[in-house]
């Protein structure tokens, strides 16, 4: 993402009195802003929601939740709640990987190709930089991962019937996500920026 | 002892147990049988916990299941074992991880003390060195033995078993049910099973209840059960050939 960012902008930056290093600059906030927490979280969606809502499901149809709540285990605790809390920590990281790369990708792009120096690329990604961007995408990474494991886990958890449905739910676990996760997207730019 | 008293239960407007009381005592194999969707799973679910009745009550040894608070279903539920249709063996776990987790869940056992009273249970059940194996590699009358090994491990007073033929071959159904009459005597625990097959019921059937379209029609054992004259269980059990030259035998004696 990082180096289609970079190759567009700088395809973009026709006029000579725009610097160099605003290719950077530009591919640094979109990442962190945007392109690290949503699109990464449109492919978690489709990864491990859709393997949270199949795996519940079939424990669901092949009566395993069954036999947990017969042993007089609270099973939505048991199943649900490990699920939020381990996306909840691994989601933040692989948001922050997710921008490392990006970025990283657009130097490599923008040097190889000789759009940009890597002198140039380094200002550019240092030059005016706002802390806030930060704790922007690792609150919508937060709210991101929640919105992902609870919607997903009551769609696999609630689902009844048999293999058909099973898919059925896993479909809808990812469909119902990506929604979620596109008007949360909106709504925190709209009250946090 | 499990009394259950007057249940009842609809789903969507459609009732589908009309007001059932039974006893099910201790030590005995006690079957609810009857033809497919006459309400005998619910029954079950309604037993162990797992539907909420609309009326009625169930009581395990005087212990009122269906009103007490929630730490009274919970101590009762860690009593209870049960064996699914399907096994319900936990697909991520294999048979020692699925036959210790009662263990691992519900009492403070040192480590091999737990791993001695798997070892006991599998060997109960007839099974040695499938300890790592998973579920999946195994035959479905292992998954079967795995999974009563998994409802006895914890010293459970009430063994439900739903359907636990389904799908098996003569010899090995067979077994199971032998199996489920003999840990029932050896541990005098209170054992419900729901079946529709009738040679279940002449291996084990030291309890009958007759189910039809979510009434009970008649109880009794499997030695009055030819006596009965109730039509539509009669319909029920000489609807099998095997049964039927049952009947012609013990008229011909």
């Amino acid at each position: 993402m990082g180096a289609v960012t970079t190759i567009q902008t700088a395809y973009n930056l026709i006029s000579p009195l725009i610097p160099n290093y605003v290719i950077s600059l530009v591919v640094r906030d979109m990442t962190i802003l945007e392109l690290a927490p949503t699109i990464m979280s449109l492919v978690f969606a489709g990864k491990v929601g859709s393997n949270i809502a199949g795996e519940l499901g079939t424990m669901r149809i092949t009566e395993q939740i069954d036999a947990l709540e017969v042993m007089g285990i609270n099973s939505t605790s048991y199943l649900v709640l490990p699920k939020i809390i381990a996306s909840l920590i691994t989601y933040p990281m692989l948001v922050t990987l997710a921008a490392f790369l990006s970025i990283y990708g657009g130097y490599l792009a923008g040097t190889l190709t000789g759009e940009i120096t890597g002198t140039e690329y380094i200002y550019g990604i240092r030059y005016d930089f706002v802390a806030f961007n930060i704790a922007f995408a690792l609150i919508k990474s937060f709210v991101f991962a929640f919105l992902v494991a609870s919607i997903s886990a009551y769609k696999g958890y609630f689902t009844s019937g048999g293999a058909l449905e099973v898919g059925v739910a896993s479909t809808s676990a990812v469909t119902n996500s990506c929604i979620a996760i596109l008007l949360a997207d909106y709504l925190l730019a709209q009250l946090l920026l | 002892m499990i009394e259950v008293r007057n249940i009842s239960k609809s789903f969507d407007g459609k009732q589908i147990l009309h007001n059932i009381s039974s006893t099910f005592k201790k030590g005995r194999t006690n079957l609810i049988i009857g033809a497919s969707g006459t309400g005998k799973s619910v029954l079950l679910k309604s037993i162990v916990g797992l539907v909420q009745p609309d009326s009625g009550s169930i009581l395990y040894d005087g212990r009122d299941f269906t009103s007490g608070s929630k730490d009274l279903k919970t101590d009762v539920r860690r009593e209870i074992g049960m064996l699914f249709q399907g096994g319900a063996l936990f697909d991520s776990m294999n048979v020692e991880q699925n036959i210790i987790f009662p263990l691992n869940v519900l009492t403070k056992m040192p480590k091999d003390e737990k791993l001695d009273r798997v070892n006991i249970c599998l060997a109960k059940v007839g099974l040695e060195n499938v300890n790592k194996k998973m579920p999946s590699e195994i035959s479905g009358g292992m998954k079967k033995r795995v999974g009563i090994a998994r409802a006895i491990v914890n010293n459970s007073q009430y063994l439900f078993c739903d359907e636990p033929n389904s799908g098996l071959d003569p010899q090995t159904s067979i077994k199971i049910d032998n199996l489920i009459k003999e840990i029932t005597h050896e541990l005098n625990i209170t054992t419900v099973v729901v079946t529709h097959d009738m040679n279940s019921v002449m291996e084990i059937g030291e309890y009958v209840m007759f189910m039809y379209e979510g009434h009970k029609l008649w109880e009794g054992n499997n030695e009055n059960i030819f006596d009965c004259q109730v039509k539509e269980l009669e319909d029920f059990i000489f609807a099998n050939n095997l049964m039927r030259a049952v009947r012609r035998q013990k008229d011909q004696q």
